[in-house]
C-alpha cells in the first residue's frame, strides 16, 4: 500500500484560533476516505491544505505523490495532480460546460483542442451532462453544475480528488445525483478524500472514515467500525446528534 | 446683430470649419493616445497594486491616490512649464498626452482593481486547484469576467479623458477648443465656439448613451 497523500504534523492557526492541531494522515492509492465532524472542526481546512489553498504552518508538511506541496514553481504542477470539487461549484460563468472542462487540460497539459474535446465529451457522458455541453453554468441546476465541476476536475486526470462538502449547498432533491456520480467514481478506483455531512454516503462508499473535532483527528476506522461501535465519547456524541433525526 | 448671426453665423461656420476640423483631429488623436496608454498602463498598475510585493504595491497605491487627487490642469502646467527647469522639455502634444495618460492610468487602475476584487474568491481557488499558472488564471478566467464589470466605468473614464483634452489648449495644443478660440478671435464672432461645443457633444453623446445601455444590460444579466 503506497500513500498518495501524506499529511504530517499539520498545524494551522487563523490568528488566535487553532483550526488544525497536529494532523497526521496517510491516504493510499485508490482509497476513498471520508472526513466527518461538526462544523468548525477543521475538516475543510484540512483538505484545503492538501493543495495549499490554505497555507501550512511550519513545521507541518503535505506530500502528494512523493512531492512536498509548497509555494514555488512546482506548486501549479502538484495542484494539477490534485482535483478539487468545492461546495459552491466555482464553475467559470463566462464559459460553457464544454469550455469549463477543456480549459485546464489545454492550458496546463497542453493537449490539442481535438484531444481536449474528445476527453470533455467522454467526461460529460460519465457524469451524465452531455446534453448540456454548450450551456452556461447559470443555465444549469445546482446538481448539474456540481457534476460539471466534477468532470472539470477529472479532466486533469488527477491522482487524487478532493471533495469539500460537495452536496452542502444543493437542494435536497439534487443531492442524490451528485452522490451517485461520486459513488461511480469511487468504484472505478479514483482516490478520493471527501469532507461530507452525508453519513449514508460515508458508510456505503468510504474505505475509511475519519472523525475530526477541534482541529484534531479523534478517531479513524472503517465505516462499520466507526459508525457502529465508535470508541471515543466525542465521536459517539456527534453521531448521536446527527443520526438522531 | 441678431441672435442667429451672432451664435450661428453661417459664413463664420464655413470659413472656420477647416480649422475646427483640424482641431477635432488633434483632440481625437490626443484622446486616443491617452486612453489607450492609460488602459494598458492602468491594468498593469492595478495588477502591481493587487499582487506585487509590498513595496511595489504601496508605490502603486501612492501613485493611484496622488494622480487621482491632482487637478489635471495643475499637472498639465507642471509638466509643460516646470519640467523644462529640470531639463525636460516636452512638446505641447507630449505634455498633454503625458498628463492625460498619468491621470487616466490612475483612474483606470482603480477601476480594474475594483473589477478584479469583485470576482469571487472561488474563481481564483478553482483556477489554482486546476493547476493553471497565474498568467492563465488572469487571462482566461479572471480578466474576462472583470472586464465585463469594468466596461461601463472605463467608458465613463474615456469620456472624461476626451473632455479633458480641452485643457490642453492652455499649453498651446492646437486642439478643438484652442482652434475654436482662435477662430473666434479671428472672426470676432463666438460661432466657432458653439460649433466646437456641438462637435464635443456629437463625439461624446453616443458614448454616454453606451454607458447607460451597458449598465442596464449588466444589471439584467450578471454573467454574460
Amino acid at each position: 500500500m503506497t500513500a498518495i497523500v501524506s499529511v504530517r504534523n499539520l498545524h494551522k492557526r487563523f490568528g488566535s484560533f487553532t483550526a488544525l492541531d497536529g494532523i497526521d494522515l496517510e491516504v493510499a492509492e485508490g482509497e476513498v476516505l471520508c472526513i466527518i465532524g461538526p462544523s468548525g472542526s477543521g475538516k475543510s481546512t484540512l483538505i484545503r491544505c492538501i493543495n495549499l489553498l490554505e497555507s501550512i504552518d511550519a513545521p507541518g508538511e503535505v506530500v502528494v505523490d512523493g512531492i512536498i506541496v509548497r509555494r514555488g514553481k512546482d506548486l501549479a504542477s502538484v495542484r494539477a495532480e490534485v482535483g478539487m470539487v468545492f461546495q459552491s461549484f466555482n464553475l467559470f460563468p463566462h464559459m460553457t460546460v464544454r469550455e469549463n472542462i477543456k480549459l485546464a487540460p489545454m492550458r496546463v497539459r497542453k493537449v490539442t483542442d481535438q484531444v481536449a474535446d474528445d476527453k470533455s465529451l467522454q467526461l460529460m457522458e460519465r457524469v451524465g451532462i452531455e446534453s448540456q455541453a454548450d450551456k452556461y453554468p447559470d443555465q444549469l441546476s445546482g446538481g448539474e453544475q456540481q457534476r460539471v465541476a466534477i468532470a472539470r476536475a477529472l479532466a486533469m486526470e488527477p491522482k487524487v480528488m478532493l471533495f469539500d462538502e460537495p452536496t452542502s449547498s444543493l437542494d435536497p432533491e439534487m443531492v442524490g445525483e451528485v452522490l451517485d456520480v461520486m459513488k461511480k467514481l469511487a468504484h472505478s478506483g479514483v482516490t478520493m478524500i471527501v469532507v461530507t455531512h452525508e453519513m449514508g454516503f460515508a458508510s456505503q462508499v468510504a474505505d475509511r472514515v475519519v472523525f475530526m473535532d477541534a482541529g484534531q483527528i479523534v478517531e479513524t476506522g472503517t465505516p462499520q467500525g466507526l459508525f457502529e461501535s465508535p470508541q471515543e465519547k466525542r465521536t459517539r456524541d456527534f453521531l448521536n446528534a446527527v443520526l438522531a433525526h | 446683430m441678431g441672435f442667429v448671426e451672432t451664435f450661428f453665423n453661417w459664413d463664420v461656420i464655413v470659413s472656420s470649419f477647416p480649422l475646427l476640423l483640424s482641431g477635432l483631429r488633434v483632440t481625437l488623436f490626443l484622446g486616443a493616445v491617452s486612453i489607450i496608454s492609460g488602459l494598458v498602463l492602468g491594468l498593469f498598475v492595478a495588477l502591481v497594486r493587487l499582487y506585487a510585493n509590498r513595496p511595489f504595491s504601496i508605490a502603486a497605491k501612492i501613485y493611484i491616490d496622488v494622480f487621482r487627487s491632482i487637478p489635471l490642469l495643475v499637472l498639465l502646467i507642471v509638466v509643460y512649464y516646470a519640467l523644462p527647469f529640470v531639463g525636460l522639455r516636452l512638446s505641447p502634444f507630449m505634455s498633454a498626452a503625458l498628463a492625460l495618460t498619468l491621470v487616466s492610468c490612475a483612474y483606470t487602475a482603480e477601476i480594474f482593481r475594483a473589477g478584479i476584487e469583485a470576482i469571487p474568491r472561488g474563481q481564483f481557488e478553482a483556477s489554482q486547484a486546476l493547476g493553471l499558472s497565474y498568467r492563465h488564471m488572469m487571462v482566461d478566467v479572471i480578466l474576462p469576467q472583470a472586464i465585463r464589470i469594468v466596461i461601463p466605468p472605463l467608458t465613463n473614464n474615456c469620456i472624461n479623458v476626451v473632455k479633458d483634452t480641452a485643457l490642453a489648449s492652455v499649453v498651446a495644443m492646437p486642439d478643438l477648443l484652442k482652434q475654436a478660440t482662435q477662430a473666434q478671435a479671428l472672426e470676432a464672432n463666438p460661432t466657432p465656439l458653439i460649433v466646437a461645443a456641438l462637435m464635443y457633444i456629437a463625439l461624446l453623446w453616443p458614448l454616454v448613451m453606451l454607458v447607460g445601455r451597458l449598465e442596464k444590460k449588466h444589471r439584467g444579466e450578471t454573467h454574460r
